[in-house]
This record gives C-alpha cells, structure tokens and sequence, in this order.
C-alpha cells in the first residue's frame, strides 16, 4: 500500500448521511439538542428523493371523518401482510399525529378544509373501523407533498443552523472491532477523500430502485447506505419484498400518484372493464399496491392490455377539470410532459414500475442498527428512511407510509443519538490509522484500470434481468437464473474501467461505485427471495402462490459471504392483530 | 432520428477555455435531452458531466442552456427543440467542469431571504393552526419552486450585477412574506429593500419563460416590491 496521504479528519458528535426526510428530521434534533453534528449529502438536500413524493402523508387526524390510530395501525399491519412488526407500527400510527401537526407549525403549506384544517384524502388500503371501507386520512399539499415536506425541513435546518457538507459522497463506512468510527466522504468538486470521525453514524440515504429497469427512482437511488454496512458484516432484512407501484409510466417508470386513485380515477383493461371489481370488490382501485400491480400484470398477460400490450388505462376523464388541476397538478403534467396525454379528455397509459424497497438495514423501534436475530445493537450506528428496516411496512408499504416512516423514525434517530453522545460524555471512538485506505485503493482502482468495460453495461444487464426475473412475480427457477447472471455480473464488475480519469467532477467512477452497490443491493434480494418459499404482499412465488404463517411468518437477514449470502431469520413481532386471511 | 448535438465542454483539469463538441446520436420525438446525455456518457464519453438525480423535473438538478434559454433537461423533449440540439451550462455561474456550474452562492442568497416559517405566536400545542383555503391560496404559486436556478441564471439583471440576490430568492420570500402565519415580513422585506434586492428587477420577464414550474416569477417579484414600498412608507 501507497504511503498514507494526508486526508483531512473533521470531529463530530454525530454524523447523518442523507438529505431526505429522514436524514433532515434527525438533523433537526440534533440542532435543537445543541449536539454538535453535520449531514453529508451526495446531492444538495432539496435534491432528495422525498421531494419526489407526490400524494401525501396519513395521520389519523379525523379532519374529514372519524378516524383513530389503532385503525392506522391495522392498515398497515394487514397492507403488509402480517410481516409487519407491530410494535413499530403502533408507534407509526401514534406518532403520525404528532408528527403531522408539527410539520404545520413548521410551516408546511398543507392544502385546508373549509374550516381551515389539514385537508385529508383517501389513499390505498386505508380504512375506516378495520377495513369497512376508505378513511380519508391522507394529508397533503397538492400533489407535491413530499416536495414540501423536503423544502419545509430543509427551510427548519437553516433557522437552526445545521451544518451540511453538499456534494459530499459517502463511500465507506469505518467500524472496527464492532464499534461505529464514521465515515468516508469524497469531495465531488475535487476528488478528496475526507474522514468524518463521530460518536453516531446514521444512515439515510434511500432506496436502491435502480436495480430495475422501469422504476420511478432518482438515478442517484443506488442502496449506498445499504450496501456499505452489508459490506461491514451488516445483514440486510426482507429485502425479497420490493414494491411495484400500480401506475408508473410505461417505459420511463415516471410515477403518476396514488392520489390519482385516491381521488377516484378508475383503471380500466383493453376492453374498457373496471377490471379491479374482480380482484378487490371493496376497496377496487384502492386495494394496496402489490394486489393492484398483480391485478395488472394479470390482466396484460392474458391479454388484455390496451391493444394486447404491456399496459393497462387510467382513467381520469369523469374527475373533472376542476378537480384535476387542483388536486394532481403535478402528475398530470407529468402525463402531458412525458407521455403527450391530456389525463382531462384522455386515457392515461399505465403500468408497474419499481418503487420502494420494504427491506432494509434492521433496527430497532429506536433507529439503532441491529445486526442479529436477538436485535443485538451495533454501537453508534443508526439508520432511518427508505434504507431502513424497522419494519412498519412488512411486506408491501401502504401509499404515504413511507413518508411517516422516514419523520417518525428518523426523529427517534435523532433523538437516540443525542441521548447516546451524552451517555458518552462527548467523547469520540478512536479513528484507525488509514481508515480511508481501502476505499481509496478500491476507488484508484477503478480509474487506473486502462481497458475495461463500462459499469454502464452491466447496470442496464442487471436492471433488465431483475425486471424479467425478480419482479412482480417470481419462481425458482427465474431466481435461480437470476442469482447466476449475478455472479457473472460481479465477475465482469471486477474489472469495469471509466474514461474520465481526472479529479474534477468526476461521475464516471462514482456512478461506476453505484453499480457495485446495485450488485449488492440485488444479491441480498434475490437470495431472500429464493429462501422465502411462500407468496406474501410484495413477494409473490408462482411456485408457491400462498401465504405459509406456519413456516415463514420470520423476516430474513442476508449476511454477505462468499460464494452467496447466508439467510438467517428472526421472529416477527405481533401484538394485537393476528394474522389473517388479506382481503379487500 | 439522428440528432445533432453540440455540448459546450471544459474540463479544468486539461482545457484553458470551453469549447464545444458535436455529437451524432440517435434519437426518438419523446425522447428528453437528458436521454441524449446519458446516451453520450454511456455510449460514448463517459467523461461528459452533468448533475441529474430525479429525471422528471421536480429535483432541480439538470438545469442548464438548451437552444438558448434555461431548461430542466429532464423536462425539455426532442420534439420541442428539433434535430439541432446545443447544450450549455447555465449562465452566469462559475463553470465547475462541462455542464456543472457552482451553485455555492446561489444557495447562500436563498438561505439570505430567512427562507423559514417565523411566527412570534405559539401554536396550539395538539393541532394544527388554522388557515383559510383563500389564505393558504395567496402562495400557493411559489411553493412550487424547486430551486434549479433556471431564473436567476436567465436574469440579464443577475448577470450584469452578481450581487443581486436573484428571481429564486425573492420568490421564496414571496413564499413566506405572503403566508399569514408567517410574522417576519417586515424583517425579510428590509432585507430585500437593500440595493441588491427586489429594486434590481427590470421586468425582463426572463425567468417566468425559464421556469420549468411555471411560476409566475416576475408577478411574485412585483408583489414584493409593493409590499417594500409599504413597509417603507
């Protein structure tokens, strides 16, 4: 190894990677708490994937009807098929309320009622009374609910002085003899690698979407956070639950919100039915998402997609222009935009597009990270959001819980790691020497490397072949095609070489980074995927198409290890409601 | 199709200047510029450089010059533009490398205006304050702004004086100034009333052509402007 250049060392009590919701919410606790702490972001914060989030947010406020948490709670238990842990989804529902009405007095500009409440629409697979019918619980602002969400945290970071480091990579993660150190930035505008040195770590740096084809995630959703601590002797938890969201656009992935179903948009199959009347005749359009895209894939194999194609309608036209551009601005021009559609008069051509992946690095109801079946705590390292797994969501994520999820839990982080750098009287772990020396080495790698192939390749392989094989449904066999093309992929990823090879700016090799945390992200999928031998939510085995509580109601840890991951399990934890047969 | 591509380059690692370089890729109507950049980077070039995160114009990252005026190039179509495509960052910022320009100063003018909710009463502790649809509707408009800079990069009156604090700042004080649970105006009107604040806008109207959220940005900024004229008088 090269003599250790000089990086720079910064001290902090606590460290968050990630801009998003999540990452912005504990930032803010922190601040208010007078601990000293930063946020690195890969991207500047209102550049975050929240922003994208269109519909809303659920609280069980009872603006518009009656409502009560514990019915929040049963949703999300049952939308999750039972997967879920429900002391963490207690604490979501409850929590929710508090959290929404905060985000008010933050200043979100949440759209009103006539008597100058947060307005509440409905949203898929939230009842009223234990699943009677839809609750208008979803609150929002417009249809860029998460956009003011990002903006009204970012704005409340600012007032209260948070320290951000924009443009800052995250690329390693130091934990030595079982203890959080901090981590490893690179500066984008330079190259430079920098160590943070901290007492909390946290993680919340989103999801990992762009392991699919079609998906409505950022380019910059590449499981970072996730595949960093794998890499650490992490396990990653559910990751075979990944959700497809009804109605992305096709091709482009583009999402067009829930909201437009919430509102009452129908979908509608090649020849005009209102097919959803046959697979959830209560709820019908606003059944949870993963009975929706299986409805839909259902339909367009049989061949009733519009024109025998890989597509199915939706129809707004009987909203009315009013309601349209009020309530779905945005998405509506999404469809004028991308799909030259006029959502008013026209048909809206739809499918499923990968969206949000349930699984996650596992913690505990405290964000705290645990790395074992007993939920034994890995010191100073936290993690919240969409890298997360808690688990309020189980098996497939209703619509706006994952908005309550990253301000619930990345609150708790905040809070837990200022309680945790107290209890440490400020004091800081020791940074091994050359801490960033295996990250640069991997790093120089890559950009002295003269002829190779480009990461590019094998991310669009990687992406098609997770579409086809790992996707709304799924079987033995195409799992196991799958983890083969995996194992080709790495090997041909060990020897990618870029084209830029200056210090400058340089996005070759940090999207190149990206792909081999795609590859990671992917493995730890398919491998709980071909474990799991059951069908539940999100997860749906042809070769196993019913739910088996007797066998698998148990999360999976995937362990990275030579040769495949190692599948572990851990119970689920279930309090109030037992597992039933998921009907809508 | 094939389309013609010219993308103003500078790397300042190897090139003293920009220049630009033409590139012959293929094409479909719907495709949106950012597809012909990313087929240039991964087809191609992989040095090209650009910022982009979301790919559907609520991120804000991939502003930059396309056929001479301000566009989310995850936003703009081929369609739209025709076979001769130019790209180039967005003026009047420092260029980092291609088409990334330092948005360092552009952010601190934003954080400048108090871009928070200051309000000197305290909230109901268990609800939400009250605010009527009418109230809530009087800044429903710049809400939208995702901060890409499109506006104050397109403002001929940014360019000439780069101490003004710019269209995006003033519109996300309109933001706050015009929210009725909002109390610190006055506070962010003294601050726009100095001589690098609103009084600087010429109604060129540039950055209501370059917004790609469509906000009525030099109405916003005229707005303030009245109400500095109030609150001075």
């Amino acid at each position: 190894m090269a003599a250790t250049p000089n990086v720079p060392i910064h001290e902090y009590q606590a460290i968050i990677v990630g801009a998003g919701g999540a990452g912005l919410w504990a930032a803010l606790e922190l601040a208010r708490d007078g601990v000293k702490s930063a946020v690195l972001t890969k991207l500047y914060p209102t550049r975050s994937h929240t922003g994208a989030a269109q519909g809303g947010i659920c609280a069980a406020l009872g603006n518009q009807e009656e409502d009560h948490w514990e019915w929040h709670m049963f949703d999300t238990v049952k939308g999750g098929d039972y997967l879920v842990d429900q002391d963490a989804a207690e604490i979501l529902a409850k929590e929710a309320i508090e959290t929404v009405i905060e985000l008010e007095h933050m200043g979100l500009p949440f759209n009103r009622t006539a008597d100058g409440k947060i307005d509440q629409r409905r949203f898929g697979g939230h009842t009223r009374n234990y699943g009677e019918g839809p609750v208008r619980r979803s609150c929002f602002a417009a249809d860029r609910t998460g956009h003011m969400i990002l903006q009204t945290l970012y704005q409340q970071c600012i007032k209260h002085g948070v320290e951000f480091y924009d443009e800052y990579h995250v690329v390693d993660v130091v934990i030595e003899d079982g203890v959080t150190r901090g981590v490893v930035g690179y500066r984008i505008a330079d190259g430079e690698l920098h160590l943070f040195r901290a007492a909390a770590v946290m993680f919340a740096t989103g999801g990992f979407g762009r392991m699919y084809r079609i998906t409505s995630n950022a380019f910059s959703l590449t499981g970072d956070g996730c595949a960093l601590v794998y890499r650490h002797g992490v396990p990653l938890e559910d990751m075979e639950f990944f959700q497809f969201h009804p109605t992305g656009i096709p091709e482009l992935g583009i999402l067009l919100s829930e909201a437009a179903r919430g509102e009452g948009g129908y979908l509608r199959n090649d020849t005009g039915e209102r097919f959803m009347e046959r697979y959830a005749p209560t709820l019908m359009e606003l059944a949870p998402r993963d009975m929706v895209s299986r409805a839909m894939e259902t339909e367009i194999r049989a061949g009733r997609g519009i024109g025998g194609k890989d597509f199915v309608h939706l129809d707004l036209r009987h909203l009315g222009k009013k309601v349209i551009d009020e309530k779905l601005p945005d998405i509506t021009e999404f469809s004028r935009v991308y799909q030259g559609i006029e959502p008013i008069t026209q048909l809206v051509p739809v499918r499923p597009t990968a969206h949000y992946g349930m699984g996650g690095i596992p913690t505990d109801l405290e964000s705290r990270v645990v790395i074992d079946e007993q939920n034994t705590v890995l010191p100073g390292m936290y993690a919240a959001g969409e890298c997360a797994c808690v688990s309020v969501h189980g098996a497939n994520r209703l619509g706006t819980n994952s908005l309550i999820d990253i301000l619930v839990f990345g609150r708790r982080a905040g809070r837990s790691m200022a309680t945790d750098v107290r209890a440490a009287n400020g004091e800081l772990p020791e940074m091994p020497a050359g801490a960033a020396e295996p990250v640069r080495d991997e790093l120089e790698t890559i950009r002295s490397r003269q002829r190779g192939e480009s990461a590019q390749h094998i991310r669009l392989e990687l992406a098609a072949a997770m579409m086809d094989d790992c996707g709304v449904f799924r079987t033995g066999a195409t799992l196991e095609s799958m983890t083969h093309c995996l194992r080709e992929l790495r090997a041909r990823y060990a020897n990618v070489a870029i084209d830029d090879k200056g210090r400058v700016f340089n996005t070759d090799l940090l999207e190149t980074r990206e792909v081999g945390y795609l590859l990671d992200c992917a493995e730890a999928t398919v491998a709980g995927a071909l474990a799991r031998q059951e069908s539940r939510g999100a997860h749906f085995r042809e070769d196993f198409p019913e739910r088996n509580d007797a066998d698998w109601l148990k999360h999976t840890l995937a362990y990275q290890a030579e040769g495949g991951p190692d599948i572990r399990f851990k119970p689920v934890t279930i309090t109030r409601f037992q597992p039933k047969p998921r009907t809508y | 199709m094939q389309i013609d591509l010219r993308v103003l380059r500078f790397n300042p690692e190897r090139d003293e200047s920009p220049h630009w370089e033409r590139y012959t890729v293929d094409g479909q109507p719907m495709d949106r510029v950012l597809d012909l950049l990313h087929r240039v980077k991964w087809e191609g070039d992989g040095s090209l450089t650009f910022r982009r995160s979301c790919a559907h114009g609520v991120c804000g990252s991939d502003a930059m010059l396309i056929n001479g005026r301000n566009r989310l190039a995850c936003k703009i179509r081929v369609d739209q533009l025709g076979r001769r495509i130019s790209v180039a960052p967005l003026p009047g910022f420092p260029v980092i490398k291609d088409l990334v320009v330092d948005m360092e100063d552009f952010f601190a003018k934003y954080r400048s205006v108090m871009p928070f909710l200051m309000a000197s009463d305290e909230p109901p502790p268990d609800a939400e304050r009250l605010q009527t649809q009418a109230d809530r509707e009087r800044y429903d408009d710049t809400t939208k702004c995702i901060l890409c800079a499109a506006c104050t990069s397109s403002c001929p009156s940014f360019w000439a004086q780069k101490s003004y604090v710019g269209p995006a700042a003033i519109v996300n004080a309109h933001r706050f100034i015009f929210d009725s649970r909002d109390d610190a105006g006055h506070e962010r009107l003294q601050i726009l009333a100095d001589q690098d604040g609103v009084w600087r806008c010429r109604t060129i109207f540039n950055c209501v052509d370059a917004c790609p959220r469509g906000i009525n940005i030099t109405k916003a900024i005229l707005e303030v402007s009245s109400a500095a004229v109030e609150d001075g008088g």
